[in-house]
């Protein structure tokens, strides 16, 4: 394998955690956080820790190394707005989801509807590369 | 240096359709999981089999079909040699994987009438959770095939 191709495969592999975490919060979020919470929201927590890493780390590694990419191209500098937009309203819910032992209601809904779009919206960036 | 590559715009709808589809599958298929070894250790293991179940029928194969759909959608637009290394690995693991997925569906709803009737669901049960992570595993490779590309 060449080194862009291990480059894209860590990136793709944090875009899938990310995304794995984006359906776990979903089907927590569906089930009122009623079965198996506790597991659900630990396996969420660490797919979005995960995926959040991975995605930015060899993101701006694939930028840099691959020739016509550039940090400061359009759709990279909306890839990161998005990235933080998401990786916030991730990282709260999660906690959300930690905190306390009866289920989180009232502002899960919108912070789940924020990660979940903005990691949808990420993912459409990045195969459309709007300007690249 | 690599260069960067720019793919037709016709490609990048069935692209995104198949990549979704994937990645929701496979967030679905470590979600099954856990609620699967959920069912093991909890008291409430009816529950925990219950939302596995309507996850594997609402989420998982559903997201399969999109998956699925949208590789022969992407394979049609690109024209790819059907020949090639990686599309052969990817075809093994998405036609293995439907046949595993339908036994981890019949196992988990096996287990869902056990559980109801008041019977141990272990053996029905463990043996679907090992297949669900044998599938991660075997999307894994696949992932690393649609990557690397290998010949």
């Amino acid at each position: 394998m060449t080194r862009y191709e291990w480059l894209l495969l860590l990136h793709l592999i944090g875009a899938f955690a990310s995304m794995g975490s984006v359906v776990v919060f979903s089907v927590l979020v569906a089930s009122g956080a009623q079965v198996a919470a506790p597991q659900l929201t630990f396996l969420g927590r660490r797919l979005w820790d995960v995926g959040g890493l991975l995605t930015l780390v060899f993101g701006v590694w694939l930028a840099l190394d691959v020739d016509g990419y550039g940090l400061l191209d359009g759709w990279i500098l909306t890839a990161f707005v998005l990235w933080a937009i998401a990786g916030a309203a991730g990282i709260r819910l999660g906690i959300l989801y930690s905190e306390g032992d009866e289920p989180p209601s009232g502002s899960v809904v919108p912070l789940y509807a924020v990660m979940a779009f903005a990691v949808t919206a990420l993912l459409v960036v990045m195969i459309y590369k709007p300007g690249a | 240096m690599t260069y960067a590559s720019i793919r037709p715009d016709d490609w990048n709808l069935p692209l995104l359709v198949h990549v979704l589809g994937a990645m929701v599958f496979v967030g679905l298929l470590a979600t099954i999981a856990v609620l699967l070894v959920a069912a093991l250790r909890t008291d409430d293991r009816a529950a925990a089999l219950r939302l596995a179940f309507r996850t594997l029928l609402i989420g998982a194969l559903p997201s399969y079909i999109v998956m699925r759909v949208g590789a022969e959608w992407v394979a049609a637009e690109e024209n790819v040699d059907e020949d090639a290394a990686w599309i052969g690995i990817g075809y093994i693991v998405t036609d293995l994987g439907l046949l595993l997925l339908i036994v981890v569906t019949v196992l988990t709803g096996l287990a869902k009438r056990r559980v109801g009737r008041g019977t141990e669901p272990g053996r029905l049960v463990r043996p679907a959770t090992a297949i669900t992570l044998l599938l991660i595993a075997a999307y894994a490779v696949a992932l690393w095939a649609m990557t690397a590309k290998p010949a």
